[in-house]
């Protein structure tokens, strides 16, 4: 039976990924990635979790022995932030094509310079290009739930690569919220035990990463990207499984008072909950507003968020990490929308707000400003993109 | 009686007369003509035998074994990048350990090497390498040491000899090649208080076969060092891989010896240990270097040595 309880959502995480009884766990410390590992090594201490804890010396190792483990085929786990996960990045592109459904929780934190440990969204944009699946949560919850679908999706032999759920550094991974947490027994009936593709066995010898010359690399690229888009309707199954035995739904994309919404705003990740709030006062006050926000970053769901999205007058697009393009383009998450639209033969009129960068509160009022921002400008006279609440 | 000692205390050798014919490591490969690296690494698989994963760094014992989709592995093998080859083996062991204990699987014998040349070893991946000592992870790593980065194009390495002649440590006017003295790995290994440590040269095959079997039987991690003669990058003959193999063993450059439970054992004291020059002379590496460094270069080497002979209580 599920137990509804009080609890930080660091901790409900690593409850999570003991409840998926994972093999091998590897990990180095950084913030606000710590309670996550800390919470794990004392499950693993008091012999709550039968898995072995890897101390490691650096966050490239942690993905290294990541790879090393998923790949003898253990069910493997890590989790980092921001600078980690710029160490670990090398790692993390061999791992995707590799196949490896190692699962990672990335707690999401601003990249340096300045060093910052709060939150902002470079670190994901940083994966985006890696090969992996991105899932992003909105409140403690998801990030749980998501968690358990992570290892689903990521060990289905359909799929059979690695899958990070990214929740908001201290605006989630700090908090105390009130939680759903499963039994042992409910997450075994979702999560079957993992059947690795292949592994590396003495009994039945295989070799792993070879040299790919120009005849193969191509070929070898374009299989990951196939398996990549073959994953988006996997998800949604698993997304559907889940609210058969759970009963919470999740979508690709979710919406907000969108179905007559002439603004909707795009977010992603914990300003979704911020946004609703604004969005209730503002209907309140009769301005036609909704929201759509990302919940699955890569693959990207175009066709899912046009469908949205696509008869929207106005576009409040927004990023959470600053982008260093010479200024002529919008951030990343807008540059994604924005293709999907232009694809479909769609323009509406669109801002695009760097909000929230390295900590930075965004408030109701922002939320309003912008809206007001999109509505009132005339087509055209927006620039690729405004930083939003910084001084001058 | 330490654990290393323990583990090895019934050890029965290899020798000429009972040589394994397994050979994890097929013929076939891409090496260079007279690879002194591939035939150390063959000898060790041999002594190794199938029950074992492998995890190789980047470079050319990788390179040359693993063109898809062909491969001269016939042990499961992993490559994954250059500086994290022991990262890798300490998942692999991870996993293996985990999966027994929890009757996923049924191997508990399996043995877990990971390798790299001096530079995946010594330089880019010395910081992996230290954490998975320290973790205690039952390994072996081999470093296959040909004192430089062959696989790109002999530039230098923090492993690469005092004087020695390469791409990124030419000679000229102002300079008279490797400007450095080659980093101590053995030592670094060893100040990691694992069980067990050594040198080997493929020109003393029954030697080395059976330092990396006593690797592969104690508990924990264990380190051997292995000299590995690159005639691409050293400019010598073809066919004189092993001749200067020896030759650095007969100089004192490169002394095989043990490191048991902390306790040094000297393998082999050449009764008659000659001049640095007979080392030198069939390497066109050396070649530049004048006679008071030549006498420089001896002086460091005998008093090296001569600190080993007062290590191992000689």
């Amino acid at each position: 039976m599920s137990r509804r309880v009080g609890i930080e959502v660091s901790l409900a995480v690593a409850e999570a990924v003991g409840l998926c009884d994972v093999d091998v766990i590897a990990a180095y410390p950084i913030t606000p990635q710590t309670h996550i590992v800390e919470h794990l090594s004392e499950l693993v201490a008091e012999g709550h979790l039968d898995a072995e804890f890897i101390p490691v010396e650096s966050e490239h190792s942690a993905m290294s022995a990541c790879v090393g483990s998923s790949a003898a085929g253990a069910r493997t786990f890590t989790s980092t932030s921001s600078q980690g996960y710029a160490l670990m990045s090398e790692i993390c592109y061999i791992a995707s094509t590799l196949r490896l459904p190692i699962v990672m929780a990335v707690a999401n934190r601003a990249i340096s310079a300045p060093i910052s440990i709060w939150n902002d969204h470079a670190d994901l944009m940083y994966a985006r290009d890696a090969g992996w699946i991105q899932l992003v949560s909105e409140n403690g919850q998801e990030a749980v739930d998501l968690t358990f679908m992570a290892f689903r999706i990521a060990e289905d032999k359909r799929v059979s690569l690695p899958v990070q759920v990214n929740l908001d550094g201290f605006i989630m991974s700090h908090v105390i919220e009130p939680i759903f947490l499963p039994d042992a027994q409910e997450v075994k009936q979702f999560l079957p035990p993992f059947e690795p593709l292949l592994r590396l066995d003495p009994e039945k010898p295989i070799t792993i990463g070879p040299v790919g010359m120009p005849d193969v690399y191509t070929e070898a690229r374009k299989a990951h990207d196939e398996i990549l888009k073959a994953s988006k309707p996997i998800i949604g199954e698993v997304f559907d499984e889940f609210e058969k035995q759970f009963g919470r739904r999740y979508k690709i994309i979710e919406t907000y008072k969108i179905e007559d919404a002439e603004t909707v705003i795009v977010a992603m990740g914990s300003l979704s909950q911020t946004a609703a709030t604004a969005i209730d006062a503002m209907r309140q006050r009769g301005v036609k507003v909704g929201m759509a926000s990302i919940r699955l970053f890569r693959p990207f769901p175009a066709a899912e968020l046009v469908e949205a999205i696509g008869k929207a007058k106005n576009l409040v697009l927004l990023d959470r990490a600053t982008v260093f393009a010479g200024g002529e383009i919008s951030g990343p998450v807008a540059l994604e929308v924005k293709s999907a639209l232009f694809d479909r033969g769609l323009s509406p009129k669109t801002a695009n707000f760097l909000v929230g960068i390295g900590g930075r509160d965004v408030t109701g009022q922002n939320f309003e400003e912008m809206v007001e921002r999109v509505v009132t400008a005339q087509k055209g006279d927006l620039p690729p993109y405004e930083f939003i609440n910084v001084r001058e | 009686m330490g654990i290393a000692s323990e583990a090895l205390k019934n050890f029965k050798g290899f020798s000429l007369k009972n040589m394994p014919e397994v050979e994890p490591l097929s013929p076939g490969h891409r090496a260079c003509q007279g690879c002194g690296e591939v035939l150390a690494l063959r000898q060790a698989m041999k002594a190794i035998g199938s029950n074992v994963v492998v995890c190789s760094a980047t470079g050319c014992m990788e390179i040359i074994t693993s063109p898809f989709p062909q491969t001269a592995w016939r042990v499961p093998w992993i490559h994954v990048a250059f500086e994290n080859a022991a990262a890798v083996v300490s998942g692999v062991e991870a996993a293996y350990k985990a999966m027994n204990r929890k009757k996923i699987i049924n191997q508990p014998e399996v043995t877990f090497l990971a390798y790299g040349g001096d530079g995946a070893t010594a330089d880019i991946g010395l910081q992996a390498l230290s954490g998975a000592l320290e973790r205690g992870h039952n390994f072996v790593y081999l470093c296959l040491d040909n004192e430089a980065y062959m696989n790109t194009g002999i530039q230098r390495s923090s492993s690469t000899p005092f004087g020695a002649s390469t791409t990124t440590s030419p000679p000229g006017r102002k300079s008279s090649g490797q400007a450095t003295w080659k980093k101590n790995l053995p030592k670094i290994a060893v100040a990691h208080g694992i069980p067990y440590v050594a040198t080997a040269s493929p020109a003393y095959p029954v030697d080395l076969m059976n330092k990396v079997k006593k690797a592969s039987l104690v508990p924990g991690p264990a380190y051997v060092h292995i000299y590995s003669p690159c005639p691409t990058g050293w400019r010598c003959g073809l066919d004189e891989s092993l001749e200067v193999a020896r030759l650095a063993v007969e100089t004192k450059v490169f002394p095989l010896y043990e490191v048991i439970d902390g306790k040094y054992f000297l393998s082999r004291k050449p009764s008659n240990p000659r001049p640095i020059t007979a080392y030198f002379k069939p390497q066109r590496r050396f070649r530049h270097l004048k006679e008071d460094e030549v006498a420089g270069i001896q002086s460091i080497v005998d008093d090296e040595y001569n600190d080993l002979l007062c290590r191992c209580g000689i």
